[in-house]
C-alpha cells in the first residue's frame, strides 16, 4: 500500500508537495477561495452592481436595508416592498415606512445601467435589479443608502476595486525593496547588511500611522484620483517592506551555506545566476506566504487613512472612504448599516491572515 | 498519609519494579514504550539497565519518578519503593507502590529529588540558562531539608567541593554556559546527591562526553556511591560502562526486560539469544586480533508495529517456529539471581 | 550589558534623528514657505504682520538658505524648547498640546500593560494546556484580535455601548472633569475610563503576543532543564513559573519594541473614534488645515516618546535575561 504513494511523493516536484501540504489546511483552503471570491468582485463589480454607486438623491437619504422576501405564498419570487419616505415633522429626521401594498420584484440579470464588462464589453445587464429600470420609488437598496441616498450595496463592490488592488500594488513595491534589500543584506552580509539592519530597526520602532497621515495630508489637493491612489501606495508600502526583507535576508543567510549554493558557486556559476537560478526558486514560496501575510496590513492601512480623511478623497470608493461616514457614534447609532464596510474589512484580513499561515506552513514541504 | 498505598516488600530489597506498562496514546496508535518491566533494586548495588536505543530504558527511569511526559501513562504494573528510616523521617522505612501515587502529589515530590535523585544525559542543556547553576542546587536543598538559605549555599559549595568542581565559591554564582561539558555533569550529580538520595538514577550520565571525561564521571560516581552508600540505577547502551560499573545487569528490549543476572553471569554465562548477541557485537580488549564482531540481525521494530510473541524472534540466531512468534516468554530464574525471558529455558 | 545598552541608546539617537528628519520633511512638505503662509492666515484672521516681524521669522528659521541650514536651525530651536506657533490656535505649539501628550502616554502605556497582563498567562496556559478547550479559544480569539482592526473594534463596541446601553463608553473623563484641574478625583475618574480604550489599543498586541509566548513556552517545555526541575521534586507550578516561563519571557520581552510603536500607532486613530484627549484628533486636525508645526512636533513628540519607551523595555530585558548582562561582545 506505501509503495505507490512514495513513488508518488519521490517523483513530485517541490510545488505539488506543497500543493499537498497545503490542501491538508481546511481552513486555508477555504480562505483561498474566499480571497479568489472577492478578487472576482473586483473584477465583475459593475456586474454585482445593480444601481449608479455615484447616483444621489436627497429624497432617499439614510435609507434602512429593505428585507427582501424570498416567497410570494409558496412561489419562489423574491421582492421587496415599496418604501415611503417622509419627514418627521419633529425631529426632521427622514422616516421610512414600508408599504406591504406595493411589491417590487427582483430580476436576476435584469436591465439596468450601462457599462463595459472587464472595461471592454459593453453591457446593460446586472446580477440583480427591477423591472423598468430605476427611479426613486420604484428601485432596492438591499444595504440601504448613505446620507446622499446613493446605494450602499452597489457603492460596497466598486470599493472592492480600490480597496484589494491598493493592497496588491503596495505589497508588490514592498516586495520590490524587501527582496532587493534583504536580498542585498542577506547575500553580502557586511557593512550592507548592517546598514540595511540597522534602517530596519529604525523604520520599526517609528510609530507609522502619524507619519502616514503626515505624508499622506502633504498631497496635493488638485491631485486626480489615480495620481493619489499611487502615492498612497506608495507611503504605505514604503514603511510596509521590512517584514519582508526580514524575511528574504532569512533565508539567504540559512541558504548561503546550503550545499547546493555552494556547489553552484564551486562549478563557477556567477552570482547573479546563483541567486536567482538557484537560491529564488527554492525560497519563493517563502516570500508568496509572506507576501499573503503583509498583504491584510496594506488593506487596514488604506482603509484607516481612508476612514480619516487623508487617504482617498470622495469621489474615490473605497471601504475606508465608506466608513468615513460612519465617523460619528450620533449617525451609527440611527444608521447602523454604515458600518456595514467594515464586515467586508474583517473577512478579507481573516481570509488572508489564515491563507498566509497554511502556505507558510506548506512553504516548507521538506521540513518536519 | 499513603497508608492506604504502604505495601510490603521483602528485606532488604530497595526498589522492586513488576510488571511496568507506560504507553504514550497517539494519534497514529499506542506506543509501548515499557511493555511489563520487572527487576530489583539493592541498597548500595548499582543496577545496569542495558539496550539499545528507543528499548524503554529512559521511560522506565521516569515512570519511577513519574515524570513521564504526555501523553505518556503508566497503565499498569507496580514500582515498590522503601523510604528511608531514620533522619529522613517522612518515609520512616515505609513501602510505597510509586505507581500508585498521584504523580504531582506531596508524598511523590517530597520523594522524587529527596529520596530519588536522576541525572541524565544532556549536560548542555539540563540547567537552566538563565539561572545560576548554584541557585539550582540550592533550591532543591531548600526543599528538602530545614536549613537556612545560608547553610544551603554553603552545603552546594562543600558538594560542588565534592564532586570536584575546582573554586567552588565562585562556580557556584556561575551560569551553566560558562562551564564545560564534563563541569556541568559534575554540577548535576551534585544536586543530585545533594540530599543523600538513597537511589540515584543516572540516564545515560556520560554518552555525551569525550572519553576522559566519561571515565572521571564514572569513577566520581563509584567514589561517592562508597561514601555515601546510595543504590545506582545505571541505564546505558555502552557494555564497557556496565562491566565497570554495575554489581546487576538487567538487559532491555523492546520495552521489556529479558534477562537480569549478577554481573558476572551476564558477560561470562550470559542466556539470552539478545544478550549474547549484544556481547559479540562489541569488541574485546584481550580477543585475538582476527576474531570478527557479528553484528546483531535486522534492526529494531517500528515502535507501532512490534512483532507479537517474543519482540526478539524476527532476529534470534535460536528461533523456535510455531513457539516464539505465538507467545511472549516471562522473566523465569534460572540460576542464583539470574532470570532470562526465553522458551529456551522454559 | 553596558555594551548591549550602549548599542541600544545609540539605535535610540539615530532613531530620534530619524524622526526629526521626516518631521522636518512633514513640516516642509506643503508647498509654500510657513512664514508666507502664516502672514496669509494671520491676515485671514485680520491681524496684519509687520514686514519687521515676518523678517524676523524669515532669520529665526533661515528661510532661503540651505535646506540643511534650515533643519539644524530649526532643531536648535526645538533643543530651546520652541517648537514654533501653531497657526490655527495661534498660540505656542507646546501650549496646544499641553496635557494630550502625557495622556497618549498613559493611553499607550495603559494599553502596554493591558497586553502584557493578558497575554502571559493566557500564552502560558495555551501552551501548558496545548489543544485543550480554553487553548483554542485563546487561538480563536487571538485570530478575531489580529483581523479586526482597532479602529472598527472601537467603532463597533461604542455603538454597541450606545444602543445597549445608552452609555458613551468614548473619552478619558466624565464631563465634570472635563477641564477640571488635576485632583485624586480626577485621577481616579481618569482611571475608570482607562480600561475600554486600552482593551481596544491593546487587543491586536495581545493577540500577538499570546501567539509568541504560546510558541516559545512549547519549545521551552520540551528542554531538559525542566526534567531537571520537575526530578527535583518541584511542585508543577514552580516548576513551570520558574524555569521554561522565565526562559520564554526574553523573546516576548524583546517583542515589546515593535508592540509599543503599533499601540502608539494604533492609539491616533482609535483616539479619534473613541473622542480620547490624546495628540491623536489635534493631529489630524492639524494636517487637515495644514498647521505643519503643530503637526510636525506631535508626529516628533510621538516619535521621542515611542523610542525612550523601546530604550526602556530594552533595560527592562536585561534585567530579566542574565545572558545579555554577560555578554562581552
Amino acid at each position: 500500500m506505501a509503495g505507490p504513494d512514495e513513488q508518488r511523493i519521490f517523483v513530485a516536484s517541490q510545488w505539488q508537495l506543497m500543493w499537498w501540504r497545503f490542501r491538508r489546511h481546511k481552513v486555508a483552503v477555504a480562505s483561498g477561495g474566499v480571497v479568489i471570491g472577492f478578487y472576482l468582485a473586483v473584477l465583475g463589480a459593475d456586474f454585482l452592481a445593480y444601481a449608479d454607486p455615484n447616483a444621489s438623491e436627497a429624497q432617499r437619504s439614510l435609507m434602512p436595508p429593505q428585507p427582501v422576501y424570498w416567497f410570494d405564498g409558496w412561489r419562489f419570487s423574491p421582492h421587496v416592498y415599496a418604501v415611503k419616505g417622509a419627514r418627521d415633522p419633529q425631529t426632521f429626521k427622514r422616516v421610512y415606512r414600508a408599504d406591504p401594498g406595493q411589491k417590487i420584484s427582483i430580476r436576476f440579470f435584469a436591465g439596468g445601467f450601462e457599462y463595459r464588462f472587464l472595461g471592454l464589453i459593453p453591457m446593460t445587464r446586472h446580477l440583480i435589479g427591477v423591472d423598468g429600470g430605476l427611479d426613486a420609488g420604484k428601485t432596492i437598496f438591499v444595504l440601504g443608502t448613505d446620507v446622499q441616498g446613493r446605494d450602499l450595496w452597489s457603492r460596497l463592490m466598486y470599493s472592492t476595486r480600490i480597496s484589494l488592488t491598493i493592497g496588491l500594488f503596495g505589497v508588490t513595491v514592498s516586495l520590490v525593496l524587501g527582496v532587493v534589500l534583504g536580498g542585498l543584506s542577506g547575500f553580502y552580509g557586511g557593512i550592507a547588511d548592517t546598514l540595511i539592519q540597522r534602517v530596519i530597526e529604525i523604520l520599526r520602532s517609528i510609530p507609522t500611522i502619524p507619519l502616514w497621515m503626515g505624508l499622506a495630508a502633504a498631497l496635493p489637493r488638485d491631485w486626480s484620483i489615480l495620481q493619489i491612489y499611487f502615492a498612497i501606495t506608495i507611503i504605505i508600502s514604503l514603511l510596509g517592506w521590512t517584514e519582508l526583507a526580514r524575511v528574504v535576508r532569512g533565508r539567504f543567510l540559512a541558504m548561503r551555506e546550503e550545499d547546493f549554493v555552494v556547489s553552484a558557486r564551486l562549478v563557477g556559476c556567477s552570482q547573479m545566476r546563483t541567486i536567482f537560478v538557484h537560491m529564488v526558486p527554492s525560497f519563493m514560496s517563502h516570500i508568496i506566504a509572506a507576501t499573503t501575510l503583509a498583504l491584510p496590513a496594506m488593506i487596514i492601512s488604506e482603509t484607516a487613512l481612508s476612514f480619516l480623511g487623508l487617504g482617498l478623497r470622495p469621489p474615490a470608493m473605497s471601504w475606508g472612504v465608506l466608513l468615513q461616514q460612519a465617523q460619528n457614534v450620533q449617525t451609527v447609532a440611527i444608521s447602523p448599516w454604515l458600518m456595514i464596510p467594515a464586515v467586508p474589512v474583517i473577512i478579507v484580513v481573516m481570509a488572508f491572515n489564515f491563507l498566509g499561515d497554511g502556505l507558510r506552513d506548506a512553504a516548507d514541504p521538506y521540513g518536519r | 498519609m499513603g497508608a492506604e498505598i504502604a505495601t510490603s516488600l521483602p528485606q532488604p530489597t530497595l526498589l522492586s519494579v513488576r510488571n511496568l506498562k507506560t504507553y504514550f496514546a497517539q494519534d497514529e496508535g499506542t506506543v509501548k514504550a515499557v511493555d511489563g518491566v520487572s527487576f530489583d533494586l539493592y541498597p548500595g548495588a548499582t543496577l545496569g539497565i542495558v539496550g539499545e536505543s528507543g528499548c524503554g530504558k529512559s521511560v522506565t527511569a521516569r515512570s519511577i519518578l513519574r515524570i513521564v511526559d504526555r501523553p505518556g501513562r503508566i497503565v499498569e504494573g507496580e514500582i515498590k519503593f522503601r523510604r528511608p528510616a531514620g533522619d529522613g523521617g517522612a518515609g520512616g522505612g515505609q513501602v510505597v507502590d510509586l505507581a500508585k501515587l498521584a504523580p504531582n502529589g506531596l508524598e511523590m515530590r517530597a520523594i522524587r529529588g529527596a529520596e530519588i535523585a536522576l541525572i541524565f544525559q544532556e549536560p548542555m542543556s539540563s540547567f537552566s540558562p538563565v539561572h545560576s547553576v548554584g541557585s539550582q542546587i540550592i533550591e532543591a536543598i531548600l526543599l528538602h531539608q530545614q536549613v537556612s538559605r545560608r547553610d544551603a549555599r554553603a552545603m552546594t559549595i562543600e558538594m560542588l567541593r565534592r564532586v570536584g568542581v575546582s573554586s567552588p565559591e565562585e562556580r557556584v554564582d556561575q551560569l551553566s554556559n560558562q562551564l564545560s561539558g564534563g563541569l556541568r555533569q559534575r554540577a548535576m550529580i551534585a544536586m543530585a546527591l545533594s540530599c543523600n538520595p538513597t537511589l540515584l538514577i543516572a540516564d545515560e550520565p556520560t554518552t555525551a562526553l569525550d572519553v576522559t571525561t566519561q571515565t572521571q564521571i564514572l569513577e566520581l560516581m563509584r567514589q561517592l556511591q562508597q561514601e555515601d552508600g546510595m543504590a545506582i540505577m545505571l541505564i546505558t547502551h555502552d557494555l564497557g560502562v556496565v562491566a565497570e560499573m554495575a554489581t546487576d545487569v538487567a538487559v532491555m528490549y523492546l520495552g521489556r526486560v529479558v534477562e537480569q543476572a549478577p554481573v558476572d553471569a551476564i558477560f561470562h554465562a550470559p542466556r539470552h539469544p539478545y544478550t549474547r548477541a549484544l556481547l559479540r557485537s562489541i569488541p574485546r580488549i584481550r580477543s585475538r586480533s582476527n576474531e570478527r564482531l557479528t553484528p546483531i540481525a535486522g534492526s529494531v521494530p517500528h515502535p507501532y508495529d512490534r512483532p507479537p510473541g517474543c519482540p526478539f524472534h524476527p532476529r534470534c540466531a535460536d528461533f523456535i517456529a510455531g513457539t516464539c512468534d505465538r507467545a511472549a516468554p516471562s522473566l523465569r530464574a534460572v540460576g542464583d539471581q539470574h532470570s532470562v525471558s526465553c522458551f529456551l529455558y522454559e | 550589558m553596558l555594551v548591549y545598552i550602549g548599542r541600544r541608546a545609540v539605535l535610540a539617537i539615530f532613531t530620534v534623528w530619524a524622526i526629526s528628519v521626516l518631521s522636518f520633511a512633514i513640516i516642509q512638505l506643503p508647498p509654500g514657505d510657513y512664514v508666507t503662509s502664516y502672514i496669509a492666515q494671520m491676515a485671514a484672521m485680520g491681524s496684519v504682520v509687520t514686514d519687521e516681524e515676518a523678517q524676523n521669522l524669515r532669520i529665526q528659521y533661515g528661510l532661503g538658505q540651505p535646506m540643511y541650514v534650515q533643519y539644524l536651525k530649526w532643531v536648535r530651536l526645538i533643543a530651546q524648547g520652541n517648537f514654533g506657533m501653531s497657526m490655527e490656535w495661534r498660540r505656542p505649539v507646546t501650549e496646544v498640546i499641553g496635557e494630550r501628550l502625557w495622556l497618549t502616554v498613559v493611553v499607550s502605556v495603559a494599553a502596554l500593560i493591558l497586553t502584557w497582563v493578558l497575554a502571559l498567562p493566557i500564552g502560558i496556559y495555551s501552551a501548558v494546556r496545548q489543544y485543550s478547550v480554553g487553548d483554542y479559544l485563546a487561538t480563536f480569539v487571538g485570530f478575531i484580535g489580529l483581523a479586526v482592526p482597532n479602529f472598527l473594534l472601537a467603532l463597533v463596541l461604542l455603538y454597541l455601548g450606545f444602543v445597549l446601553f445608552n452609555a458613551h463608553i468614548g473619552g478619558l473623563f466624565s464631563v465634570e472633569f472635563q477641564d477640571a484641574p488635576w485632583s485624586a478625583a480626577r485621577v481616579w475618574d481618569l482611571l475608570k475610563h482607562l480600561p475600554i480604550p486600552a482593551l481596544i489599543l491593546g487587543l491586536a498586541g495581545t493577540a500577538q503576543q499570546i501567539r509568541i509566548m504560546r510558541a516559545n513556552l512549547l519549545d521551552e517545555l520540551r528542554k531538559p532543564y525542566v526534567v531537571t526541575a520537575r526530578s527535583k521534586g518541584l511542585s508543577e507550578a514552580r516548576v513551570i513559573v520558574k524555569y521554561p516561563v522565565r526562559v520564554a519571557l526574553n523573546p516576548f520581552a524583546s517583542t515589546i519594541g515593535y508592540t509599543l510603536p503599533y499601540i502608539v500607532s494604533g492609539s491616533i486613530i482609535v483616539s479619534l473614534v473613541l473622542g480620547l484627549p490624546t495628540v491623536g484628533p489635534l493631529l489630524l486636525k492639524a494636517l487637515i488645515a495644514q498647521d505643519m508645526f503643530l503637526a510636525g512636533t506631535i508626529v516628533l513628540l510621538l516619535g521621542v516618546m515611542t523610542v525612550i519607551g523601546t530604550l526602556v523595555s530594552d533595560v527592562l530585558l536585561v534585567w530579566i535575561d542574565p545572558r545579555i548582562r554577560l555578554e562581552e561582545t
